[in-house]
């Protein structure tokens, strides 16, 4: 089932150095339950097509549905949780409070924010943190807490901005291994926007390879990875040709320009 | 706690440069009082003392040094006059007494006090107007700014004047002059603050599809307290300095700035420099109190401590 579709999206800014085609010409259908991965060079349009998707930006041509609706809509309707490359995380209010302020702003009952905050802390494996403050935790956990954030209100989409950019390895590696034991528990669709090759091939079932100016889709790769992914996964043969195929996309998008 | 030595060392320094200070100042007055009380001086006509300095004076007479210190109407007083005229008015004097500086820091305070509400709740209204209203952005921002390179000075009398003519008289004219001077740094305090959430910020609410005013009670208002408290300090003493301002071109008969010009007038110097330090000294206290509020807040709001 067809969850995110776009035909023919064009994206222009009137900057003062001219127009820039942020998009062009982006077709792509992203279907229930894929972890679709974004990747290119800077300026590829990777984040614009998130935005879109999300409402934050609005297309100047072309089609773009989000469960069968405008992005605006879908916004309205909650269909999706959004994962920036910063936590964000208000310093004032602890990381229950914070997760909290999606459901405060949607007008979820006291009784059913209490349940929601204890069942998405458990789900990203920040049980008892609740009472704790962001300046209390470290860069990994507080993205897992504005993971949580995302999750609170049960949208049955994840839009995820280079959400562990500005991490280390090692705990980009454990939370990407988290993240997809999430994404196994809850069914979610993700779109998921990254620079890391081992990171996209990782973690997606297709992976969406992008190239400048303008802003368009290069290739589409269809992961033949199973849906159990250990970590050592990364060293088998099957990921490393998949990894290659990025690698070819990508260079061969920038030539072209 | 570690910094009480830098800043003893400091008011030691002030304090010391001060007290070195008194006996050129007072050099010529004080030759004059010890000439009439029957010391011989170099030289001895006043007339040829004025072609002196009043270091070289001192030194070829050091046997007037110790007096610049205890002169009854010094041109610059020594620190300890200073702090025996402070320990009297303050300490010594009751508090309902016409001589008792409580007495005259409660009518200056009580004005500050009232001055720095209404510019606070003022600067608050005006930046909340700024931040949400384009028009007002562009209409009150470039008032707000005019109005303070306007020398209150010259504006104070002006105000004193035309309220009293409509029948406002005592507190009111001086708190008036205070929040004209507190307001503003509130006002640019808090429109700094309230827009201070970032891109990404505004972003995440959109998502959320949340409406201006919950942007504002979640985000923006809580964001600005930071940047309140540091207008709030400036704003304060502003207060005091405008409420005083606003004692001394109407004569008023109480308060820091009647003091200052009581003992103008009456050359008594001691009761103006008394005045002063206990206005500064209230500045400090005010600062003080706003800073413990501060911490209080930001601390039970959750915030790293600094």
């Amino acid at each position: 089932m067809t969850v995110i579709s776009a035909s023919n999206l064009d994206l222009t800014f009137q900057t003062s150095d001219g127009p820039v085609h942020a998009l062009k010409d982006v077709s792509l259908d992203i279907n229930k339950g894929d972890f679709v991965s974004f990747i290119g060079p800077s300026g590829c349009g990777k984040t614009t097509f998130l935005r879109c998707i999300a409402g934050l930006e609005t297309p100047t041509g072309g089609d773009l549905t989000v469960n069968g609706m405008a992005p605006d809509e879908a916004r309205r309707a909650r269909a999706y949780g959004y994962v920036f490359q910063a936590a964000g995380l208000y310093p004032w209010r602890t990381i229950g409070g914070n997760i909290r302020l999606p459901l405060e702003i949607m007008g979820f009952s006291k009784a059913d924010q209490a349940e929601r905050v204890a069942r998405v802390l458990d789900l990203v494996d920040l049980a008892g943190f609740e009472k704790k403050f962001p300046w209390q935790l470290s860069g990994g956990m507080q993205q897992r807490a504005s993971i949580a954030r995302a999750l609170a209100f049960d949208a049955d989409i994840l839009l995820m901005d280079e959400p562990f950019g500005a991490l280390d390895e090692i705990v980009r590696d454990h939370l990407n291994e988290q993240l997809l034991q999430l994404w196994a528990r809850t069914e979610k669709t993700i779109g998921f926007v990254t620079h890391s090759i081992p990171e996209a091939v990782y973690l997606s079932t297709k992976i969406v390879v992008m190239s400048p100016r303008p802003g368009r889709i290069h290739d589409v790769i269809e992961s033949t990875l199973p849906k159990e992914r250990p970590l050592d996964i990364r060293d088998s043969a099957e990921f490393i040709e998949i990894a290659h195929r990025v690698r070819d996309g990508l260079r061969a998008g920038h030539v072209d320009v | 706690m570690r910094s009480v030595v830098p800043v003893l060392t400091v008011v030691g320094a002030i304090l010391l440069f001060w007290a070195l200070c008194v006996i050129p100042m007072n050099a010529h007055l004080t030759a004059d009082q010890a000439q009439r009380d029957g010391m011989m001086l170099q030289p001895e006509t006043p007339a040829a003392r004025q072609e002196l300095v009043g270091l070289s004076l001192a030194l070829k007479n050091p046997a007037i040094i110790p007096l610049t210190f205890v002169q009854e109407r010094p041109r610059l007083p020594s620190p300890h006059q200073v702090g025996v005229e402070l320990w009297d008015t303050v300490v010594m004097k009751k508090p309902t007494s016409k001589r008792s500086l409580i007495y005259h820091g409660w009518v200056t305070l009580s004005a500050t006090l009232l001055g720095f509400v209404i510019g606070t709740t003022l600067g608050i209204i005006l930046a909340v107007g700024i931040v949400f209203s384009r028009t007002m952005d562009k209409s009150v921002m470039p008032w707000a700014i005019t109005s303070q390179t306007i020398p209150i000075l010259a504006l104070a009398p002006m105000i004193i004047v035309m309220l009293g003519a409509i029948g406002i008289q005592g507190l009111l004219p001086k708190s008036v002059i205070s929040a004209y001077l507190s307001f503003f740094p509130v006002v640019v305090g808090m429109v700094k603050g309230l827009r201070s959430p970032d891109a990404m910020q505004m972003d995440l609410l959109r998502t959320y599809s949340a409406s201006p005013n919950q942007g504002f009670w979640k985000l923006r208002l809580p964001a600005s307290v930071p940047y309140l408290f540091a207008s709030l300090k400036i704003g304060i003493s502003a207060a005091l300095v405008g409420a005083i301002v606003g004692e001394l071109p109407t004569g008023a008969r109480a308060g820091f700035g009647a003091r200052m010009l009581v003992g103008d007038q009456y050359g008594q110097p001691l009761v103006t420099w008394a005045a002063l330090f206990a206005a500064a000294i209230t500045a400090a206290l005010l600062i003080v109190i706003v800073n413990v509020i501060e911490r209080g807040t930001l601390r039970h709001m959750g915030m790293k401590p600094a």
